[in-house]
């Protein structure tokens, strides 16, 4: 085996790196963050926490956004081997991809219409 | 180096027999389910290992499926168990006993 | 690289073709509506789909082809397979218009899920490759698990869907790893690929000088114990009472219609038409769990206080006199498991039509006591459920007892007339039950001060009519349905 072959492994192991660290930085330097006193105080009855709990809970909202997002991506993974093989397969896999993709895009609008993306409390 | 194929197949072997006794032990529904999710990850490593002792693609296509398969299982599941812990604050398979023979 | 580009053969899968694409237009449809308008136009889309699904499935009688790479078998099993469950479907979304105008359910997703289902259920009819089988087993699983849990307010329905989902992700993972074992065996997962050593055989039938017999006869067993849970048979029947009981009562008869028949067409074609040859190696686990279902499904069954648990317990014990059929693997075995499964279908969507009705809003009176003198306030409904149990016991001019006998006549060809002797021993437990509702209905005063339940809509009564009618029919002109059934022939290569 070599090295060479692992090349673009490594490439794409820096690059993802890389992605991952300087969207944390740009997020911790460019969002606005203004801290008064107020804002640190215990909500309405002004006692303090004993544990802090919102490390470990997240609205119930970000679960259908999970689901939404594993459905949607996993799905997607289908387009990459025919991204690969597109020249071979030609006019037939266009049509079949074209297919696949407009059952997802009745999902989507499905999930749309039914208020699946709406973000109220 | 090369790995001996055998070996491959035993550890999807033990992987397959975890995930069957840790879904028979446990008692949380999420923790069940991610037995089950261990046993079809095991399921993947026999396919991908048996495609290449036969030297053609066609396990590594089934893994594919597969996968897909899991994640809409992952989704409806989650979705269900969800709307259990919401209700009784607790995915516990023990709490859940309303329906006894 | 040259690409083989598969020839485009539909007929194969346009009748799932034509349930999918009326799903989504009933999904998308109401979607972007919503409800400001009337919904009346949703059973009518259903209706149209699954009626369309169904023609298109009657008009390849006959043709026997492999299509699609070979992924679709295209024979009159299949085709049998479909008409029955079209009709299943038609029947359950009817029920449904009624069930979900009275408890006030969406209706939408209630249909679209059900032609998913019957779908999924259509493909594993007609599935020639392990994988196709597979998917078609999750599209219909995962559209079931979500119409277990489809009373969503309900505690009892969201336990039963967890349950299920659980078990049933379970056992798919147990059919997944006999999969994978039989590809490593055979190095193919398709069942009519004929492979480099096979004369005539199947390259999955023939144990070539490449093929592992006993990764084959291990992947086997496993295939069989993740179908095993899918047909309800015991020991991997643990989820089906909690499954019926929490369902909704439409839910849980296209349930035990459904998901039955499309279980055993699965579990016939792999065992009776592929696996043939290894018939002395799956038969000892087959008849072990066909002995142990049949009599723990009786004998549980006897014990139940609640109606839907009692029906699910039977249910079970029916897919026991089916594995019978499937022991049996002669040609009679198959047509008799498949006549069988057809007819117990019809009886069975009757029955838990007439519960759905009878428990009234809400479904909250499915217990045996709630059906005191049931036929002095509901005489009709009492008396189409009366049909329906003594069809379920076997009773002679029903269409149960043609069914059990076609079945049980099949297994003493091949010789095991102790495993009849099983069944009908079976059966005789069986009775006391059916017979125990009958005694509470018929012989017990109504409980004083409650309400019988309001009388259903049209559609639902019109239901317990046509299965009512068909399980008399049947009874007696059993002619057609058998001649069809002994023609519903597998794929034969060159035939």
């Amino acid at each position: 085996m070599n090295t060479p072959d692992y090349l673009p492994i490594l490439f794409l192991l820096v690059l993802s790196t890389l992605f991952a660290v300087g969207s944390m930085l740009a997020a911790s330097k460019l969002s606005p963050r203004r801290w008064t006193s107020a804002k640190l105080q215990s909500y309405e009855s002004g006692m303090v926490p004993e544990k802090d709990v919102a490390g470990d809970r997240f609205p119930v909202k970000f679960y259908l956004v999970a689901m939404l997002f594993i459905i949607f991506d996993i799905e997607t993974a289908f387009l990459y081997p025919w991204a690969v093989a597109y020249d071979e397969l030609g006019l037939f896999g266009l049509a079949e991809m074209g297919v696949f993709i407009a059952i997802l895009l009745a999902a989507y609008a499905y999930v749309w219409k039914r208020g699946g993306l709406e973000w109220v409390e | 180096m090369r790995v001996a194929p055998e070996y491959y197949l035993s550890l999807a072997g033990l992987m397959f027999v975890i995930g069957v006794v840790g879904a028979l032990i446990r008692r949380n529904a999420i923790v069940i389910f991610m037995f089950v999710e261990l046993m079809l990850n095991a399921v993947n490593l026999a396919f991908v290992t048996f495609a290449r002792m036969w030297g053609h693609v066609d396990g590594q296509v089934l893994v594919f499926f597969v996968l897909v398969v899991a994640a809409a299982e992952v989704v409806v599941g989650l979705a269900i168990i969800l709307l259990i812990s919401r209700n009784r604050g607790s995915s516990d398979v023990d709490d859940v006993n309303l329906l006894r023979w | 690289m040259e690409m083989d580009i598969p020839r485009i053969e539909l007929a194969g899968i346009a009748p799932e073709i034509a349930l999918t694409v009326a799903a989504l237009v009933i999904l998308v449809v109401h979607a972007v509506l919503g409800n400001r308008f009337s919904t009346w136009y949703l059973p009518y889309l259903a209706t149209l789909g699954l009626v369309v699904a169904g023609a298109l499935a009657v008009i390849v009688w006959d043709v026997n082809d492999l299509q699609l790479s070979g992924m679709i078998a295209l024979d009159n099993f299949a085709t049998f397979v479909k008409v029955s469950l079209a009709v299943f479907g038609l029947l359950t979304v009817w029920l449904g218009r009624d069930y979900l105008t009275r408890d006030r359910l969406e209706e939408s997703e209630f249909y679209a899920l059900v032609l998913f289902a019957v779908a999924g259920m259509m493909l594993m009819a007609a599935a020639a490759d392990l994988i196709v089988m597979f998917l078609a087993l999750e599209t219909f699983s995962i559209a079931l698990y979500v119409l277990v849990a489809f009373k969503r307010r309900s505690t009892e329905a969201q336990e039963s869907a967890m349950k299920y989902f659980l078990l049933g992700a379970f056992s798919s993972a147990f059919f997944l790893f006999g999969i994978a074992l039989a590809y490593g065996a055979v190095g193919t997962t398709n069942l009519y690929s004929t492979g480099p050593e096979a004369d005539s055989l199947f390259r999955f039938a023939s144990a070539g000088p490449s093929t592992d017999l006993d990764l084959l006869v291990l992947a086997m067993g496993l295939i069989i114990v993740g179908l095993g849970f899918k047909i309800a048979a015991v020991p991997f029947h643990a989820w089906t009472p909690d499954a019926y009981q929490g369902a909704p009562s439409p839910v849980t008869g296209f349930m035990a219609a459904g998901s039955k028949i499309a279980g055993f067409a699965a579990l016939i074609r792999v065992l009776d038409a592929i696996l043939f040859p290894l018939r002395w190696d799956w038969r000892p686990l087959v008849i072990g769990i066909a002995v142990l279902t049949m009599i723990v499904g009786s004998v549980l069954a006897v014990v139940q206080e609640d109606v839907k648990r009692m029906l699910a317990y039977s249910s079970i014990a029916h897919a026991g006199f089916v594995l019978v059929g499937v022991v049996a693997a002669n040609d009679r075995g198959v047509s008799g498991s498949l006549f069988y499964l057809a007819t117990y279908g019809l009886t069975v969507v009757g029955s838990f039509a007439v519960v759905s009705i009878l428990a009234g809003p809400g479904e909250h009176r499915t217990r045996l006591t709630d059906y005191r003198g049931a036929f002095y306030q509901r005489p009709l409904l009492a008396g189409a459920l009366t049909l329906f149990l003594l069809a379920l016991a076997g009773v002679p001019v029903t269409s149960g007892f043609v069914a059990k006998l076609v079945v049980f006549g099949a297994a003493i060809e091949s010789g095991y007339w102790w495993l009849v002797v099983i069944g009908v021993l079976a059966s005789a437990i069986a009775a006391f039950f059916y017979l125990r509702v009958l005694v509470v209905m018929y012989m017990q005063e109504p409980i004083e001060g409650v309400e019988p339940a309001p009388s259903g809509g049209w559609l639902a009564n019109g239901v317990v009519a046509i299965t009512a009618a068909t399980t008399i029919v049947f009874g007696l002109a059993w002619g057609p349905l058998i001649d069809a059934a002994e023609h519903a022939r597998f794929f034969v290569a060159g035939g």
